[in-house]
């Protein structure tokens, strides 16, 4: 069948057999290794991308399901060459370490300050708990996110971050 | 890597267009709403239906609509919408205090009510909690629509009244005066199914004593609601003593069975203690608080 949806603001349109996944549809057809894959079975939450943007994991849905719909993943984030502020609070505040669970983190971090630019801890570790870090313990994670929300309009280009 | 078997898919538009779907492809199609249940079944084999049949654009299985006496909700609401929703609270606390411990947030961005208590799956939450509710269920089939209450609709673990070939298409609750109701889980981490879950609603009378009781166990082995606790409670006015024995004899209706998330005794622990706590924070609720012993 074919499926047309929009991925970090671009259409695309693929033939797929009904029973791909989101996250293979995403990591192999459209070769967006960004969104990472690991329990499979809906526990880790390192598969989670916005549709829509509410976060979702892309290893318990279909990308049949997700035709006709908004999907943003890590790779959408970064706009205009400038980070996202969450993308941006991560490296601030060192909330990755071996990054497996991070592009997950940092999608339902970016939901989440949609919704409630003004996040308390308790309502960021709420945000997160259906997702599994191995590495930090949380507390960067949550502090990242945290640096997020006190620099909503940080603009830092990515020239700039990477010199 | 879990790969579903091979299927169709195919999106349904209407109530009416999904019955016509399942009638014309047959017993081996199924409805998907969330999917959170059913593509993980798939992706193991333990389901393989031929025909998958999309209901998430049924605009009209997507409401909460209040009425003077009872809140109507449409099978394809969400977890999170019942969460976020403040009528939802307003009435049945008890909703809100499940929700908050059904799965994670992620996942309730997806799974529908009409999808847990179609899965019916032993350790599920909203089934308890519909059930001390005295909720009904609305199923659609080719013949028109039936309502049916939880004791007929829930069958027993992965089984219930709506046939292969018809749609939950609402849960009805009655809303009565007077009422409080609360849940309590216990889960070893955050997204976990419960090692063991009580739920509770009570109804005042005029006169201070207790009008109508109801209380459910989720994953201790007790289908369906606790009638022996609920008749010790009717008529009586709320106390230490009657808490006390409300839990003794949710403990002795439970048969919970060893697993991995623990073994008997602690389990029928569990049906003691959290029926004791769900009732206390019931009776708190509607403003009927027990006197310290
Ligand atoms: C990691 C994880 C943790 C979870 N933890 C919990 C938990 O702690 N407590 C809990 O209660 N649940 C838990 N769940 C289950 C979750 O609540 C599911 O979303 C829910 O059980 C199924 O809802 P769904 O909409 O996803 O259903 P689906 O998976 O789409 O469907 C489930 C079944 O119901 C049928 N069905 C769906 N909608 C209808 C309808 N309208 N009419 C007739 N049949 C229908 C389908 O055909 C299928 O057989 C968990 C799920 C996951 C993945
Ligand atoms: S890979 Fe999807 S939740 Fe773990
Ligand atoms: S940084 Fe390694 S799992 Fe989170």
């Amino acid at each position: 069948m074919q499926v047309t949806m929009t991925v970090n603001g671009t259409e695309v349109t693929r033939d797929v057999e009904p029973r791909l996944l989101l996250v293979h549809f995403l990591r192999d057809t459209l070769r967006l290794t960004g969104t990472h894959w690991g329990c499979d079975t809906s526990n880790c939450g390192t598969c989670v991308v916005l549709v829509d943007g509410e976060p979702v994991k892309s290893c318990t849905a279909l990308a049949a399901m997700t035709d006709g719909h908004d999907v943003r993943t890590v790779e959408g984030m970064a706009r205009n060459g400038t980070l996202d502020p969450v993308q941006q609070g991560f490296m601030e505040e060192h909330g990755l370490q071996c990054g497996f669970c991070t592009p997950g983190m940092m999608l339902t971090a970016r939901a989440l300050l949609d919704r409630n630019p003004d996040p308390d801890e308790g309502e960021i570790r709420e945000a997160i708990s259906g997702q599994i870090c191995r590495c930090t313990g949380y507390a960067t994670i949550v502090r990242s996110v945290q640096w997020a929300a006190a620099h909503p309009a940080a603009a830092t280009t990515e020239q700039e971050v990477t010199t | 890597m879990q790969v579903p078997a091979p299927f169709d898919y195919v999106r349904a538009t209407s109530v009416g267009n999904t019955l016509e779907l399942l009638e014309r492809h047959g017993p081996e199609s199924r409805v998907v709403a969330g999917g959170h249940s059913l593509l993980p079944m798939m992706k193991l084999r333990l389901a393989r239906p031929e025909w998958l049949i999309d209901i998430n654009d049924v605009a009209e299985l997507r409401h909460i609509t209040e009425e003077p006496d009872r809140l109507r909700v449409g099978s394809l609401t969400r977890h999170a919408a019942l969460l976020a929703s403040d009528v939802v609270g307003r009435l049945f606390p008890i909703v809100h205090d499940a929700e908050k411990v059904i799965a994670d947030p992620v996942v309730r961005n997806r799974g529908t009510i009409g999808g847990s208590l179609g899965q019916a799956d032993p350790a599920e939450d909203l089934t308890t909690v519909c059930d001390v509710l005295r909720a009904s269920v609305v199923i659609a089939g080719p013949g028109g629509e039936r309502v049916v209450d939880m004791a007929e609709f829930h069958r027993g673990p992965y089984e219930t009244a709506c046939e292969q070939h018809e749609l939950i298409t609402e849960v009805r609750f009655p809303i009565r005066p007077r009422m409080g109701s609360a849940y309590e889980k216990v889960e070893r981490r955050v997204g976990d199914w419960a090692v063991g879950a009580a739920g509770a609603a009570v109804q005042m009378a005029d006169d201070g004593t207790i009008a109508d009781a109801a209380i459910g166990l989720t994953a201790l082995g007790l289908e369906g609601l606790a009638t022996e606790v609920a008749a010790v409670l009717v008529g009586q006015r709320p106390s230490e003593d009657l808490i006390t024995e409300a839990g003794r004899l949710a403990a002795a209706a439970s048969s919970p069975v060893e697993d991995q998330r623990g073994p008997v005794d602690y389990k029928r622990h569990l049906a003691d203690e959290l029926t004791r706590r769900v009732l206390r924070r019931a009776l708190d609720r509607v403003g009927a608080t027990v006197p310290a012993a």
